[in-house]
């Protein structure tokens, strides 16, 4: 990538591929910035003009606004601590080495092929339902009373549903980046004097600190977009409504597609403050 | 302290066994080198002295003690790794201090030991550096320094040079032996490399497939080899074997000679051949004699200035008294 012409060649070679990527990228940005300054009601007058900052006030004075925040980032967070705590144990325990290796990590791997609105529908009905669901039984067999989980634990089900399908991600990357660990580094640190448990704190954490990293920033990326989970579950009721949620009742149930499109603008804006805070506190992890 | 005894040291994986009941002494103070080709055992045999794997049979003494169960930690023992295995995400202050930290020293013992193994390794400036951020020779002193500030009563090394360059190989196996000398602790040091063998060590002991093949002093090898894989593995280039009439004129099944032991000349001598490519290192020069009738090729170390052309005819005589005898099992006679 030398010469003149080489750098020209590959500016030439490579445009179509930047330009298709910006098309995809800026016409839906553009079409929902342009709506969200419009009054615009399919079903009850159209296109009803311009109207300014209107609809970005009425996003967030409305009174879900602030709850949907924050129950956006209780899920994301939650369903973050707990793949990632549960994604370096199973990945521990995967490494060690056991009869039927290969069969156990595809079963692990597995939840992860499950469609999000299959398996939700598959923890409602047959784990949390409170009366014939698995749980139910369990509890009863204890003689507790069973929980309603749609409705007494409803952010709880949904981290638990939501965990369970990305814990197999967590798992898979933690795994490798064990398995890149160099045996030696873990022999010495045993020569050391170092415990299981330090070899643990002092060795094997800060080598999967990078991994942790990815994961952290993938998973947040889609857990702020989690839908189907929430759709057929509780139906955004119960104080499950996340703020993707909250955009799609704004344009499908009101049928008011300015102030969905002035909410999808706060979403962009949400998930660039998350990364921005994530790439902060971890990005440090990404050089080196 | 550091006198350690292996008795009956036997190593299976699965059914293989790796290495047969072994014995052996390893003095208080003293430069052990194993050595032997890739696959021999040396290094298994020294992380059974590590602790790092577990004696199938036998019983592992150090200092008197039975440590043949001890985990890794407990036997006071410090390994040199191959890979060096320095903790990456920790600075090289960090890694010096770890076993330190691991042992639960007070922090003002911590920086205090250090401090002295970095101004005994010349590692002052890089105290704050990553071990990424190291050349290769670096990084070998950081793990040395690693393995100094614990006192421990033996040093393990497990081909330490391998990784790094020639010039700097030679430069460092200087470091180690001047270490050993301040130190006078016990080092028990596993190469493949003959020549760092015989540099450095005070009692070499030679492997072969798990089987110790002989122990002695370098000289002893080089000038006693017990048998003919000793003769062939201890000396650069390797010795000549003859088999035939030579070797049972001589009353013996092989006869060896090395190449520093055998003169070459233009006019006469005991044995005639062609010669095929000769090495100029300079000082002097090796020739590899082809078409003697007695061996494929005869090395022969000659002076530098001797200028022999590829195909010419020369004439070669073994100092007759320097002929290594064997028998037929390779056994020296």
């Amino acid at each position: 990538m030398a010469t003149q012409h080489s750098r020209s060649a590959a500016r030439f070679m490579m445009a179509p591929a930047v330009i298709l990527l910006l098309g995809w990228m800026l016409v839906p940005l553009v079409m929902t910035l342009y709506f969200s300054f419009k009054k615009y009601l399919p079903l009850r007058g159209g296109d009803l003009g311009w109207v300014g900052f209107e609809n970005y006030v009425r996003f967030v004075t409305s009174s879900s606004f602030w709850p949907s925040v924050y129950t956006t980032l209780i899920i994301v967070g939650g369903v973050l601590a707990i793949t990632i705590c549960l994604g370096i144990v199973l990945a521990l325990l995967l490494d060690q080495p056991m009869w039927g290796q290969g069969i156990v990590r595809i079963l692990v791997i597995a939840p992860f092929f499950v469609m999000p609105t299959v398996s939700a529908l598959v923890w409602k009905n047959m784990f949390m339902d409170p009366n014939y669901g698995l749980f139910a039984y369990l509890w009863k067999f204890f003689g507790a009373e069973p929980i309603q989980w749609m409705s007494q634990a409803s952010i709880q089900s949904i981290i638990m549903i939501v965990s369970w399908q990305w814990l197999p991600f967590a798992t898979l990357i933690l795994l490798t980046a064990i398995q890149s660990l160099d045996g030696e580094q873990l022999e010495a640190s045993e020569m050391d004097g170092a415990s299981a448990l330090k070899r643990f704190w002092y060795i094997i954490l800060p080598h999967l600190a990078r991994a942790i990293t990815v994961v952290l920033l993938i998973q947040t990326i889609f857990l702020l977009s989690i839908f189907a989970e929430i759709f057929v579950t509780t139906g955004g009721a119960f104080g499950s409504k996340t703020l993707s949620y909250l955009i799609f009742q704004r344009v499908l149930e009101s049928q008011n597609i300015g102030l969905g499109s002035a909410g999808g603008v706060y979403a962009i804006i949400l998930a660039n403050i998350v990364a921005i805070f994530l790439m902060r506190i971890v990005g440090k992890n990404l050089d080196n | 302290m550091g006198r350690i005894v292996l008795d009956k040291v036997v190593k299976r994986f699965g059914d293989v066994e790796v290495i047969p009941p072994l014995d052996l002494t390893i003095e208080e103070g003293e430069f052990t080198v194993f050595v032997g080709p890739s696959g021999c055992g040396k290094s298994t045999l020294l992380r059974l002295i590590a602790g790092l794997e577990d004696v199938s049979d036998g019983a592992i003494q150090i200092d008197g003690q039975d440590a043949t169960a001890l985990p890794p930690a407990q036997r006071r023992l410090a390994m040199v790794f191959q890979s060096y295995a320095l903790y990456p995400h920790m600075s090289v202050r960090k890694n010096i201090a770890f076993p330190l930290k691991m042992a639960g020293l007070p922090k003002e013992e911590q920086d205090r030991r250090v401090a002295a193994a970095a101004a005994a390794l010349n590692l002052n400036d890089y105290l704050d550096r990553r071990p990424g951020q190291l050349s290769g020779g670096q990084r070998q002193r950081v793990a040395i320094g690693r393995a100094i500030v614990r006192e421990p009563s033996a040093f393990l090394f497990d081909e330490p040079l391998s990784n790094l360059d020639a010039a700097l190989r030679v430069g460092m196996r200087l470091e180690i032996s001047e270490l050993h000398k301040r130190l006078n602790t016990t080092m028990v040091y596993v190469t493949h490399d003959q020549v760092e063998a015989m540099t450095m060590a005070d009692k070499i002991v030679v492997l072969h497939a798990g089987v110790i093949e002989q122990v002695g002093s370098p000289l002893e090898l080089y000038h006693e080899p017990r048998n003919l894989f000793v003769a062939g593995f201890i000396g650069s280039p390797k010795m000549n074997f003859m088999t035939g009439t030579e070797a049972t004129s001589r009353g013996a099944h092989t006869i060896g000679v090395r190449p520093e032991h055998i003169t070459a000349s233009f006019d006469s001598g005991a044995w005639k051949g062609r010669v095929g490519v000769s090495e100029h290192l300079g000082s002097d020069t090796f020739l590899h004699v082809l078409d003697t009738g007695l061996a494929e090729s005869i090395t022969v170390r000659v002076d530098g200035e001797f200028s022999a052309r590829h195909g010419d005819t020369v004439w070669l005589t073994p100092i007759e008294d320097k002929i290594h005898r064997f028998d037929e099992k390779g056994d020296r006679k």
